[in-house]
């Protein structure tokens, strides 16, 4: 294929880790830069726990990666694995929205030819 | 701006475009009951639709093929599943091998389709597509790109022939 897509093993295990609100906010937040466990636990009224799991399911869907720092756990977005699980819906989106434009098109066009099937163009 | 929303929904693999259209539902149904008009926008300008089977009543069928620039023919059908005038249209979308015999093995998607009359003129439609697995989402996309490369190269062609 031409453009590289997600094995669909991979493909099911971003899309489930993507499926939840938290883990997409957390996605978010170090798709511009490394944030620790910590720091990104304040953003969130849940457990640093739970944060932490939030944070597993993630770097198994290969979204983001863990690096220790002293004390502290460093989390930073995987963007190739990101773009490619956008890219998906994205490019059906796109087919859409092709159709849409066609659409409006059409009805742009004076109506008559409702019943008249020559001159369709 | 024509498409004014579009949702994803990752758990439920569904897809929702929400567009706007200056005119009456009665036209804008017509883009779905009018084959002739169907054929204008399913495909892409360079792949165009022909439909052929037309039939939108429940337990009905549509089936049609686009033309690749090469001259390649792409079977498709819709299986309705429920249809209300000028409000709704529920169908299964899937492939077909060359005969238009449906092909099991290529994705089927639900498409749900569902008009509003706008206040003040103009009708809001929503197109709510639900994909089987993300496999099967994917496969999609594959062949979509195929179609879009297709089509750039065709139109390119075009070009450096004028």
């Amino acid at each position: 294929m031409v453009v590289d897509l997600l094995p669909p093993d991979d493909a099911d295990r971003v899309f489930h880790a993507l499926a939840d609100r938290t883990r997409r906010d957390i996605v978010h937040r170090v798709l511009t830069g490394a944030a620790s466990v910590s720091e990104l636990g304040r953003h969130y009224p849940i457990s640093l726990t739970a944060v932490q799991k939030h944070v597993a399911v993630l770097e198994q869907a290969g979204l983001v990666t863990k690096t220790r720092l002293g004390r502290e756990q460093l989390v930073r977005a995987q963007i190739d694995t990101v773009r490619r699980a956008m890219q998906l819906l994205d490019q059906y989106e796109a087919v859409w929205r092709g159709r849409v434009d066609r659409m409006a098109a059409l009805l742009d066009e004076p109506d008559s030819t409702t019943d008249s099937e020559e001159q369709p163009r | 701006m024509t498409v004014i929303d579009v949702q994803k929904d990752m758990t439920a693999l569904t897809m929702t475009v929400t567009a706007e259209f200056d005119a009456s539902v009665e036209r804008v149904w017509q883009l779905w009951a009018d084959p002739r008009r169907l054929e204008r926008w399913w495909g892409p300008p360079m792949f165009p639709a022909t439909v052929g089977q037309h039939d939108l009543a429940p337990g009905g069928a549509v089936t049609y093929f686009m033309t690749s620039p090469e001259g390649e023919q792409f079977h498709g059908w819709w299986r309705v599943l429920d249809v209300q005038p000028q409000r709704v249209l529920l169908v299964e979308d899937g492939f077909a091998d060359d005969q238009g015999v449906p092909n099991p093995d290529l994705p089927v998607t639900t498409m749900r389709v569902e008009l509003f009359d706008r206040e003040g003129g103009g009708t809001n439609v929503t197109i709510t597509s639900r994909f089987g697995t993300v496999e099967q989402l994917q496969q999609l996309v594959e062949m979509g790109m195929e179609e879009g490369l297709k089509a750039a190269m065709g139109q390119m062609d075009a070009i450096l022939a004028e």
